[in-house]
């Protein structure tokens, strides 16, 4: 196949075009997608502190607002830490699609041969990682912050980092939906909203078990489970949203 | 396998308005058809039709004699699409962006072929900055290259020429009626007349009113 491609080259060969068959370098295509954004990261590494400092500033805020006295933080952490993630992601959700969509690119990457649907994972996955994981490895600063207590640091970390797997999937549903729209910002937060509930119950109810003595492997596991989920429909469902937002 | 696209009676509608009814079509092998029609006539709605991106209108396409809906993969193996967005990231050098479009169309990436294709569009020098810092008419150039980077059959081109000086614009006409005999097929809308192009096709879409 790669033979045949090859002597087809109009720089090499002048000859005449024949047909090919479609196919081939799914793994290629999956790759280069995932290096491209990757360097455009590197390229503006602003879009992707942005939710990070948002993350850190919300957190600064309730000490403020509330009070300094650490029992009171300690007690309400939980929910505060998992919130302000939620919404820092939330807040990098927008621009997943839409820059690909003004330059043109994702209509050529709708245009491969390739499912569409494995192609948005590779999309999907460059999101957690420059989004999510960075705010998983932040989280415990910010929670040493707010007085929460020793030893759960490290499930504040896990329940991040899978919890905010979940919300980029979810929230790519959302994003592939509002791509079209010139402000889909506010409307994205308004779909996706209801549909982070029971990551975030379970993600702060993990901690809450830590500190507790309960069964938090077991809120893990619940988080893991939704992630194995998400995984399989998601990707279905944002092609689909992608092909309805981009052909109506 | 030589080429065929063949649409039976197409109609589509938006907004209450007809942009086009019982249109037939047929695209062979050495084909360049020029589809004309005033602003909102439903140029760029056709081509999407006919490369499937819209799926939802009266009618039916068919590539090699089969119908879209099954083949599509088959088509979009052999499409090189070119639509109103250039298709370039701006924060990537050109050859950074022909690289990924060589591993998504399926193509072994090579960093070689991909200068070559930039010097053939007049890039040359321009391979490592970003797009960014090029003009409009140069980022359109990073486009045009993939035609000379990954041979598909058929090309579809909405408004190729587009911010392109008269010199590249006679490089571009000629590149069409070279892929024409070399047993390919061009789909193209522009307002350029197109006159070095021998067997020039048309087809104009006139636009009418739905019938309330």
């Amino acid at each position: 196949m790669r033979q045949e491609v090859r002597s087809l080259d109009p720089l090499d060969s002048p000859g005449l075009l024949r047909a090919r068959s479609s196919g081939a370098g799914l793994g290629t295509a999956l790759s280069a997608t995932l290096k491209r954004d990757l360097l455009m990261v590197t390229r503006r590494p602003g879009d992707a502190l942005t939710p990070l400092m948002f993350f850190a500033m919300v957190i600064t805020l309730f000490p403020l607002g509330i009070s300094p006295d650490a029992d009171q933080l300690a007690l309400i952490a939980p929910g505060i830490l998992w919130v302000a993630a939620l919404l820092a992601a939330l807040l990098s959700l927008d621009g997943l699609f839409r820059t690909d969509h003004d330059d043109g690119t994702l209509e050529q990457l709708m245009l491969t041969p390739h499912p569409l649907p494995l192609l948005v994972i590779a999309k999907v996955a460059v999101h957690w990682l420059v989004t999510g994981v960075p705010l998983a490895l932040l989280a415990p600063l910010l929670g040493l912050m707010l007085s929460l207590p020793e030893g759960s640091y490290l499930v504040l970390s896990a329940s991040v980092a899978l919890g905010s797997a979940c919300i980029s999937l979810i929230g790519a549903i959302g994003a592939a939906l509002t791509v079209g729209l010139a402000r889909g910002g506010m409307l994205l937060a308004l779909i996706v909203l209801p549909l982070f509930m029971p990551v975030l119950i379970f993600g702060s109810g993990a901690i809450v078990a830590v500190i507790e003595g309960g069964a938090w492997l077991a809120h893990l596991a619940i988080l893991g489970a939704f992630l194995c989920v998400a995984l399989m429909l998601a990707p279905w469902a944002i092609a689909a949203s992608l092909r309805v937002s981009l052909h109506d | 396998m030589s080429l065929s696209l063949e649409a039976r009676q197409l109609a589509c509608e938006r907004d209450g308005r007809w942009l086009f009814r019982g249109l037939d079509l047929t695209l062979n092998a050495g084909d360049v058809m020029r589809i004309e029609g005033p602003n909102g006539s439903g140029k760029t709605t056709l081509l999407k039709v006919l490369c499937g991106q819209i799926v939802d209108v009266e009618g039916e396409v068919l590539w090699q004699g089969e119908p879209l809906r099954r083949v599509r993969s088959e088509l979009l193996a052999n499409l090189l699409y070119l639509g109103h967005g250039a298709g370039v990231k701006a924060h990537l050098s050109a050859l950074e962006n022909l690289r990924w479009y060589q591993a998504i169309s399926g193509d072994q990436v090579s960093s070689r072929d991909c200068e070559l294709a930039l010097a053939r569009v007049g890039l040359v020098g321009f391979e490592e900055v970003p797009a960014i810092q090029l003009s409009a008419g140069q980022q359109r150039r990073i486009a045009l290259a993939r035609l000379h980077l990954t041979p598909r059959l058929l090309w579809v081109l909405d408004e190729p020429f587009i911010a392109i000086d008269a010199e590249g614009v006679a490089a571009l006409e000629q590149l069409l009626a070279e892929h024409a005999r070399r047993g390919g097929a061009v789909l193209v809308t522009t307002h350029h007349a197109l006159e070095r192009i021998e067997g020039l096709r048309s087809l104009r879409l006139a636009g009418e009113v739905a019938a309330a």
